[in-house]
């Protein structure tokens, strides 16, 4: 996703020359060329993310398109008080961009774990919030967000995922996207974990189970047109994030089916605990521990509809 | 963006030909006004800084009240939000908004909230009440007038007990890296923070020589002598290539005895006794 984003603004960089990209000292291997390119339109910051961020509110205000780019929580919780203030409330047009959503860098630890960053940007008024599921979505998303004259937040994965999409996407923010249409279940996923979305969907089309998968690339606003059809249409529904369970996608969908009132539907949230991950290891590995492998989710889903429709039968007989 | 309406330069308004002086105090006075009828506070903040205010926007600042977006102003960022009474009053001094405006300023259903507000208020650059946000905000400003080859400058104006955020300093660790000497830091040097004096919470001596190691040109002025600011602010910037830093030593509730140098005025309103006296020696006109 790291290289998606990188050619998306390097295109976007030479269109328009009010888009600038400025650095938190990051970004080694990734953006040398983008600076060499596009030298006034490009700026390192240091290690000084509040700096960054107000500079960046500085620059949109006198008329610019900023993006800041650092890894994990850094560009996002380091400087919250000035994306709240210099950035949302002056409704400046900045695009805070985080590499290494999740637990993209498990094995630095748990300071390199962004997993509450939905639920905080979420929370600010004015900010969208973007989690691209794979390299082409993220590469939509970042030219999606530079026409979105607004604050939003782009979560990206790290280097080298595999592409989801195999046809071109139609990307609109606040639109999910359709990957696999099922009318027994419905898969919601936000984030790198699309892929694992798909692997869940594909397992169960073995045992006759068709999921529905819905790739939730903008967490807010959240597409409650495509979670309610959800509903409607496969009556189960299970999100996915590698992001706390508080206040992410799974509390954005919840919140819909909720106020909808939606009634006699199974519905699941997978995600991380609210806790440090108690083991150290890979992105793979951590998931694991954490149930978001293809296999236990695969053995949760299958489990839960079990219980829920065999409940749901018995009490409506 | 439309034309303005009159290309209207600052110094042939009115205002602007008076003794800044003058128009110090009758900040000071409607700012006295404001604090009393709303109840609040940081009366004693204000009056530091109504100086310095009253020269930046009777001989400084290039702005235009009928185009408060002109996009060649100069920017003035009011770091410290906590004092704008002073700041909302030299706005509708010079005409940016009505001056009723200021009558409710604080209370319920108001134009003008607590803290520097921008939503709704011509003149006001920037939202601030949390401090340490101003300079890299201004930094931002500043950077593209460089970038871009325009001429507009960038002010800002910062409490000494800012300083004490690390924001502050990873600006001022910006500015002069990047040679923006079209950026000017004004530190309004009161010697009195939240809790205590500045020398008691958390002191910033040797606070020139801090900023001259940062790589910015500083000067220290009497922040209550208009004369000597207005003279400092004419010859901008000071050293081409660097950033200014006017370290302005000031009094805490100046302009009032019993306000003056003493911390109760950050937070006390005054009443109705300590008001009559006040305008007494604000030299309110009878």
């Amino acid at each position: 996703m790291r290289g998606a984003f990188i050619r998306a603004i390097t295109a976007l960089a030479e269109r328009d020359n009010r888009v600038h990209l400025i650095v938190g000292d990051l970004g080694f291997g990734v953006v040398e060329k983008f600076a060499q390119r596009f030298p006034a339109q490009f700026l390192n910051a240091g290690v000084a993310e509040q700096n960054m961020t107000g500079i960046a509110a500085g620059m949109a205000l006198s008329g610019k398109i900023v993006f800041t780019y650092s890894i994990a929580n850094f560009p996002v919780l380091r400087c919250l008080e000035q994306i709240r203030n210099d950035v949302c409330y002056h409704n400046a047009n900045v695009k805070i961009v985080a590499v290494g959503g999740g637990l993209a860098y498990g094995s630095l630890g748990s300071t390199h774990h962004a997993t509450e960053d939905l639920a905080i940007m979420r929370a600010l008024p004015r900010m969208v919030v973007v989690a691209p599921g794979d390299p082409m979505e993220a590469e939509a998303a970042t030219e999606a967000i530079a026409s979105h004259p607004s604050p939003c937040y782009l979560r990206l994965g790290r280097a080298g995922e595999a592409s989801v999409h195999q046809e071109k996407i139609r990307f609109r923010l606040g639109k999910a996207i359709q990957v696999g249409e099922g009318k027994d279940f419905t898969l919601i996923s936000t984030g790198g974990l699309l892929e694992t979305a798909v692997k869940v969907a594909e397992s169960f089309r073995k045992t006759g189970l068709q999921a529905r998968v819905l790739s939730m690339h903008t967490v807010k606003p959240i597409d409650s047109d495509a979670i309610l059809a959800a509903s409607r249409e496969t009556h189960a529904i299970f999100t996915l994030e590698e992001h706390s369970l508080l206040g992410g996608l799974g509390g954005a969908v919840a919140e819909v089916l909720a106020e909808a009132g939606a009634e006699g539907i199974v519905f699941k949230r997978f995600g991380l605990p609210s806790a440090f991950s108690s083991v150290i290891g890979t992105q793979e590995y951590i998931r694991a521990n954490y149930g978001l492998s293809v296999a236990s989710l695969v053995a949760a889903i299958r489990s839960t509809l079990k219980n829920e429709r065999t409940f749901s039968v018995t009490t409506a007989s | 963006m439309t034309e303005p309406k009159k290309k209207q330069s600052v110094s042939s308004s009115a205002l602007t030909a008076c003794d800044a002086s003058l128009v110090a105090r009758d900040i000071r006075l409607q700012s006295a006004r404001m604090i009393h009828r709303a109840k609040s506070s940081h009366i004693g903040s204000a009056f530091s800084m109504a100086d310095l205010l009253a020269v930046l926007y009777t001989k400084t600042l290039r702005i235009d009240p009928n185009w408060p977006d002109w996009p060649e102003r100069d920017r003035f960022v009011l770091s410290k939000g906590h004092a704008c009474a002073p700041l909302y009053a030299i706005l509708a001094m010079r005409g940016f908004f009505p001056k009723d405006w200021l009558d409710d300023f604080y209370q319920d259903g108001a134009h003008l909230a607590g803290h520097a507000t921008h939503v709704g208020v011509p003149g006001v650059e920037v939202s601030t009440g949390s401090l340490g946000h101003g300079l890299p905000i201004a930094c931002g400003m500043a950077l593209v007038g460089k970038r871009d080859g325009r001429d507009y400058r960038v002010f800002t104006l910062l409490s000494d007990g800012e300083c004490d955020e690390g924001s502050v300093w990873e600006a001022a660790l910006f500015a002069p890296h990047h040679r923006l000497d079209n950026l000017i830091v004004i530190v309004d040097y009161n010697k009195i923070q939240s809790l205590g004096t500045v020398k008691e919470v958390l002191d910033l001596e040797p606070l020139a020589a801090k900023w001259r190691a940062f790589g910015w040109e500083v000067r220290e002025i009497d922040g209550h002598d208009v004369q000597e600011i207005e003279q400092i602010l004419a010859v901008l910037p000071i050293k081409t290539g660097k950033p200014t830093c006017i370290i302005s030593h000031t009094i805490k509730g100046k302009g009032v005895s019993f306000m003056e140098n003493n911390l109760l005025w950050h937070y006390r309103s005054p009443d109705r006794d300590e008001m009559t006296r006040a305008l007494v020696e604000l030299g309110e006109e009878q």
